[in-house]
């Protein structure tokens, strides 16, 4: 298999859960995107918009609403016989976001790494599968000992070493992984992450790599979506979405992220954005985030935006980029504000 | 001007647990001026959170016991306070906002009712002022339709508002400290700004000095004045916010600055990591705590607890390497010694 080949293709995916007789929440509202073979996406966005919903609609958790998930040009959903599903589940795995209620508290953690392979892999004899065990156990950083304790007796950093050796033991090519690193002390943080990368490395994985905090993610993804209510607004690669953000969001929540320098902290420029995150059961009309958007213009609450590709392998959902629209006579600031007021720092 | 308002000296708290007694925080001393913003950085189960709640008088009596040590607040000490006179001070003169907006307000009271509470009780003004007073607030923090919300109950708010009426609440009897204990942790990004800025304006509009406790040294960078950085129920390091950043001289302060992901660095600079995981506070030796994971030990660090080296009137640091009396010790080029 080539490796700019496309592993995961999501078009137009969709997941609405009912609430209530008449409405719904849009959790996720259509969005599309590739991955590539030994890729790693990183996908953003604040909480509440639908970013672990996508990761779990791809891993099977959920039913999607509409659109298509292909994995490896096969379809992930609808009809699939039983053998074929598994497979998918076998070479699609998660990783969750928090290492204490992740782990089943009464299994040992070789109890708890060998369930994936007693299904997957049933010819194992008890004695292939405890060294294949202790064989991912010092690949993550532990050691054989840790193989008959339970999950109490690790700290945080480590039970996490345990879900990701968890999601290895069935050899997936395809790993989500939801806010691996969101639960973790600071200085643990970089420990996984670089545990990460050492194993994309070592064993070809590709990443969907969920989070909420903009700086770790760039450490660890090519290419980075933002999402925003169910939408992604920008998708591009990493070192351009932090040189050159398009999207007004995508501007406001790099702009956000406090940084760790107090000189850079007292020159900066800020954006801060007003109000709160819509309800994504009653969704703002046209573009939806015009209710924050420092540049919203007239025809924002008329039309919604396409998601457009401005530059090569750079998209975006926003009327600024858009000539068309920008040629119409609504498509003028309702603020006095300069469009521009961003400062790369 | 600098006017010292809190002075904390050598504070002890333990915890009787079923294996003993823990001692959560031992040996804390830092000062407090006037108008100015004092961050307590360190990781989980550092100590940070239980001196916070020592200085309020908030820890749990029947197994938490402040062993040693003085606060005090305009030259009294609050740990010889009878419970009424703590009472007092105790969200009148110093306020607290707590991590969880999610709980840390009472689900079945009216919002109006929660902030006019500290005002009818310390302030002893009438409803009808107390009212006033708390819609003021309220649009202090910038709530909109702040008349009609003062009816709603928490959980019409989304968590960046409850934060925001929670500061309300801390800030109605103008205390003259306000300790914020992770204030911002659960709230996104973009919330997070705005609280942040929020904070810094009410500190100038009302000159109240704040500790602020997060772990997070971007909010660090934007907010503090002086820093302390903890580690295991110990100040290692404190001076202020430019000696912390640019001149760290303890390794693990040093070892934060470095994990911490910079935007601006480029992709394939690998993070620095602190190797090992903060230590288990029950089970610490006579040595130095931060021992065992850190990349400059010597034999004196496992056996006996460094002393204070004072580097400048407001930098002190706990580490052999900075004692005069380790000559022989090679500082390590990236732990410079700038104040030879």
């Amino acid at each position: 298999m080539k490796k700019n080949e496309e592993l995961l293709v999501v078009s137009d995916l969709k997941k609405h859960f009912p609430v209530g007789k008449k409405s719904s929440l849009k959790a996720v509202d259509g969005i599309s995107f590739t991955i590539k073979k030994g890729e790693t996406l990183g996908l953003v966005g604040e909480s509440g918009c639908g970013k672990s919903t996508v990761g779990r609609v791809i891993t099977q958790i959920y039913q999607p609403s509409s659109g298509e998930v292909l994995f490896n040009n096969d379809s992930v959903h609808g009809r699939i016989s039983g053998a074929a599903k598994k497979e998918k589940k076998r070479s699609m795995q998660m990783i969750f976001q928090d290492p204490y209620s992740s782990l089943n508290p009464r299994m040992t953690v070789m109890e708890i790494i060998s369930e994936g392979l007693i299904i997957h892999s049933p010819g194992l004899g008890r004695k292939e599968r405890e060294s294949k065990v202790n064989e991912l156990l010092e690949l993550v950083g532990l050691n054989k000992k840790h193989a008959q304790r339970f999950p109490h007796e690790f700290s945080g950093g480590q039970r996490q070493r345990i879900g990701i050796a968890r999601a290895l033991a069935v050899e997936p090519e395809f790993i989500v992984a939801d806010e691996p690193i969101a639960a973790l002390d600071v200085s643990i943080q970089a420990q996984i992450v670089n545990l990460l990368k050492k194993l994309q490395d070592e064993k070809e994985l590709t990443y969907l790599f969920i989070a909420h905090d903009l700086s770790m993610v760039k450490y660890i993804s090519d290419r980075i979506a933002v999402m925003y209510l169910g939408k992604i607004m920008e998708i591009t690669e990493s070192e351009t979405l932090y040189e050159k953000p398009l999207h007004p969001y995508t501007r406001a929540l790099l702009s956000a992220i406090p940084i760790p320098d107090p000189d850079m902290e007292r020159s900066r420029e800020q954006i801060i954005l007003t109000g709160d995150v819509p309800s994504p059961i009653d969704l703002p009309s046209g573009c939806r985030f015009r209710t924050r958007c420092p540049n919203v213009m007239g025809v924002c609450s008329e039309i919604e935006p396409q998601f457009l590709e401005v530059e090569s392998n750079h998209f975006v959902s926003c009327h600024l980029y858009d000539e068309q629209v920008m040629s119409r006579e609504d498509a003028v600031p309702l603020y006095d504000e300069k469009v521009s007021t961003y400062q790369t720092v | 001007m600098t006017e010292e308002i809190l002075a904390v000296t050598d504070l002890h708290v333990s915890f009787k647990t079923q294996a003993g007694m823990v001692t959560a925080v031992r040996g804390v001393n830092f000062n407090l001026n006037k108008g100015e913003t004092l961050a307590i950085v360190g990781e989980s189960g550092s100590g940070k959170s239980v001196t916070a709640k020592a200085i309020m008088r908030l820890l749990p009596k029947h197994n938490a016991q402040i062993s040693q040590g003085g606060i005090l607040y305009e030259g009294q000490d609050l740990l010889n306070l009878s419970v009424n006179d703590m009472q007092k001070v105790r969200g009148s003169e110093i306020a607290m906002v707590f991590q969880d907006p999610m709980t840390s307000l009472n689900p079945t009271m009216r919002i109006g009712k929660q902030i006019m509470e500290g005002l009818l009780k310390h302030q002893k003004l009438s409803k009808t002022v107390a009212k006033e007073k708390a819609l003021q607030m309220l649009e202090l923090v910038g709530i909109p339709n702040a008349k009609e919300r003062l009816e709603a109950y928490p959980h019409q708010f989304s968590g960046g508002m409850r934060q925001r009426v929670v500061i309300a609440m801390a800030l109605a009897c103008n205390p003259h400290i306000l300790i914020a204990d992770e204030p911002t942790t659960a709230l996104d990004v973009t919330i997070q700004a705005q609280i942040l800025q929020l904070m810094k304006d009410l500190q100038e509009k009302m000159d109240t000095a704040i500790i602020l406790i997060t772990h997070d040294l971007g909010v660090v960078a934007n907010m503090a004045d002086h820093v302390a950085v903890m580690y295991a129920g110990e100040i290692v390091e404190q001076g202020t916010l430019d000696e912390i950043f640019y001149q760290p001289q303890h390794p693990y302060t040093l070892g934060l600055l470095r994990s911490m992901p910079n935007l601006s660095a480029s992709r394939s600079e690998p993070l620095i990591p602190i190797p090992g995981s903060p230590p288990d506070v029950m089970t610490l030796g006579t040595g130095c705590p931060f021992a065992a994971r850190c990349p400059h030990t010597m034999k004196v660090c496992h056996d006996f607890l460094p002393k204070y080296t004072h580097l400048s009137d407001s930098h002190t640091v706990m580490c052999w390497l900075q004692d005069e009396r380790t000559p022989s010790a090679q500082i390590p080029e990236e732990v410079g010694s700038v104040y030879e």
